[in-house]
């Protein structure tokens, strides 16, 4: 049925190619791998954060010089860049043999991980890094001269606060995460992208393959953001995090 | 293992001549698509933070709701959606230039726009009200009395943004624009020299993205000398 109803544009809508055979458990089989690869990338970009954001504060020059060259080298480079580089470079390095292994293991959504982690470490460290820096510098001090080694200050005190701290940008970075696990469809990963691509490409039908990716992704985001910010709510340190009011305009 | 830098000195002339500053048979070029990407993006933002702030709900509403979905999908689907989408509407095939263009300043628009309005709830009230005493009319409030203060103090989160969508002119490569990314694929495709390409081309963005920010702190101090120390 040809449906003169899209801005005037003839197009024949035919929305039931999103669940026909095997449409449907494309969508499924993506969904899940965008979840899978932005869970893994997540946790590892999560623990790079941490421990290069606290290592940018301590007090200790040369350990800060390393962590200040991660965070500016990873993060300033696209992240499109370091997913070409991690799936076709890096593997260079090493012999062939080990080569052909990698590539009968998943190597596309290994590479994909390695290079979300670290491209979003780095940037989460820098999310992390702020939270730190936003705690006054006396608590360092109270926990130190109160008998604690520097290490059980950061452990104890100094990362519990940060952490809630840092709730909201984290979330937003976490959310971003997620938005660039589709670029892992570049080197082959069969995430929600590549399949809504898929689709468009063996039926034609761009509309209606693109709507079902973008709604996908924006029900994920927007109830991540919504859940996240119940768990803000929840964790604020009292007086001491005032949520910004909105200014009256 | 055995590294052959040299590759990067007999094709780096394509590479930053073409790829990077888009002169050349294949047009596009990442500085190309950046720069007016960067400028049309910011106007539209403005446009889009101040229509957030409104008071009629018919222009609040649109906007908010524009800036919301927008940023829950990924660009790529914002470039795929144009892919399919600008041509239709057109009629005929229309350069991969254009369409990463106009996707980049549809998507960036409205994360520039909330950093917009951040910067302008930023200023306080009372320069608003002292503004609307002198007689100025809204217009005349935002160009001369809000906006060049607002931003000033949207600097650091603007150019951040700028270098985000600086990076993000990576993903046109996707839809096939000749930019520093297809570049080197296609160069690494050649010369089989995935390693070398790929650093080396990571080194060019990081150089361009650096220098941004290095100049955004200078122009931070320079705009506000109370915090010169």
């Amino acid at each position: 049925m040809l449906i003169y109803g899209f801005l005037g544009i003839p197009y024949d809508f035919r929305w039931s190619v999103l669940w026909e055979s095997p449409h449907g458990t494309w969508i499924l089989d993506g969904l899940l791998t965008t979840l899978q690869v932005s869970a893994f990338s997540w946790v590892f970009a999560v623990l790079l954060g941490i421990f290069f954001g606290a290592l940018r504060t301590v007090p200790y020059r040369p350990f800060r010089a390393v962590a200040t060259v991660y965070v500016e080298f990873f993060r300033n480079v696209p992240l499109l860049v370091w997913l070409f580089f991690w799936y076709f470079g890096a593997p260079e390095v090493f012999p062939e043999t080990i080569r052909q292994w990698f590539i009968r293991h998943g190597m596309e959504f290994w590479s994909a991980v390695a290079g979300i982690s670290v491209y979003h470490g780095a940037r989460m460290s820098e999310v992390i890094r702020t939270g730190i820096q936003a705690i006054p510098k006396t608590q360092i001090e109270a926990g130190v001269s109160s008998g604690l080694s520097v290490g059980q200050t950061y452990r104890l005190i100094i990362i519990p606060i940060a952490l809630r701290l840092i709730v909201p940008p984290a979330t937003n970075e976490s959310l971003n995460l997620l938005k660039n696990s589709s670029l892992a469809m570049t080197i082959g990963v069969a995430e929600l992208t590549f399949a809504t691509r898929q689709i468009e490409t063996y039926t034609a039908k761009a509309f209606e393959a693109f709507s079902a990716g973008t709604l996908i992704y924006l029900v994920l985001c927007l109830s991540i953001a919504s859940i996240m910010n119940r768990i803000e709510r929840k964790f604020a340190i009292p007086g001491l995090i005032a949520r910004a009011e909105r200014a009256e305009h | 293992m055995n590294f052959d830098w040299s590759v990067i000195i007999s094709n780096a002339k394509f590479l930053l001549i073409q790829g990077l500053l888009g002169i050349g048979y294949f047009g596009g070029g990442t500085l190309r698509l950046a720069i007016p990407a960067i400028l049309l993006g910011f106007c539209t933002g403005i446009v889009l933070g101040l229509a957030r702030l409104a008071h009629r709900p018919w222009i609040h509403y649109p906007a908010a709701i524009y800036i919301e979905f927008i940023r829950g999908i990924p660009l790529v689907m914002v470039i795929f959606w144009f892919w399919f989408l600008v041509p239709i509407f057109l009629g005929r095939p229309v350069p991969e230039y254009w369409i990463a263009l106009t996707a980049f300043v549809i998507f960036e628009g409205a994360y520039i726009g909330e950093i917009v309005r951040a910067g302008i709830q930023s200023v306080p009230r009372g320069q608003v009200d002292a503004a609307t005493a002198t007689g100025l009319n809204y217009i005349q409030t935002m160009v001369h009395v809000i906006l060049p203060q607002a931003i000033r103090n949207m600097i650091p989160s603007l150019v951040t943004q700028f270098i985000v969508l600086f990076k993000d002119t990576s993903l046109a490569s996707i839809i096939g624009m000749m930019d520093l990314t297809k570049a080197a694929q296609t160069v690494s495709q050649r010369e089989l020299r995935p390693f070398e390409m790929y650093i080396f081309i990571a080194v060019v963005y990081w150089v361009c993205t650096y220098s941004m920010s290095r100049f955004s702190r200078w122009l931070e101090v320079r705009m506000s000398p109370e915090k010169a120390s």
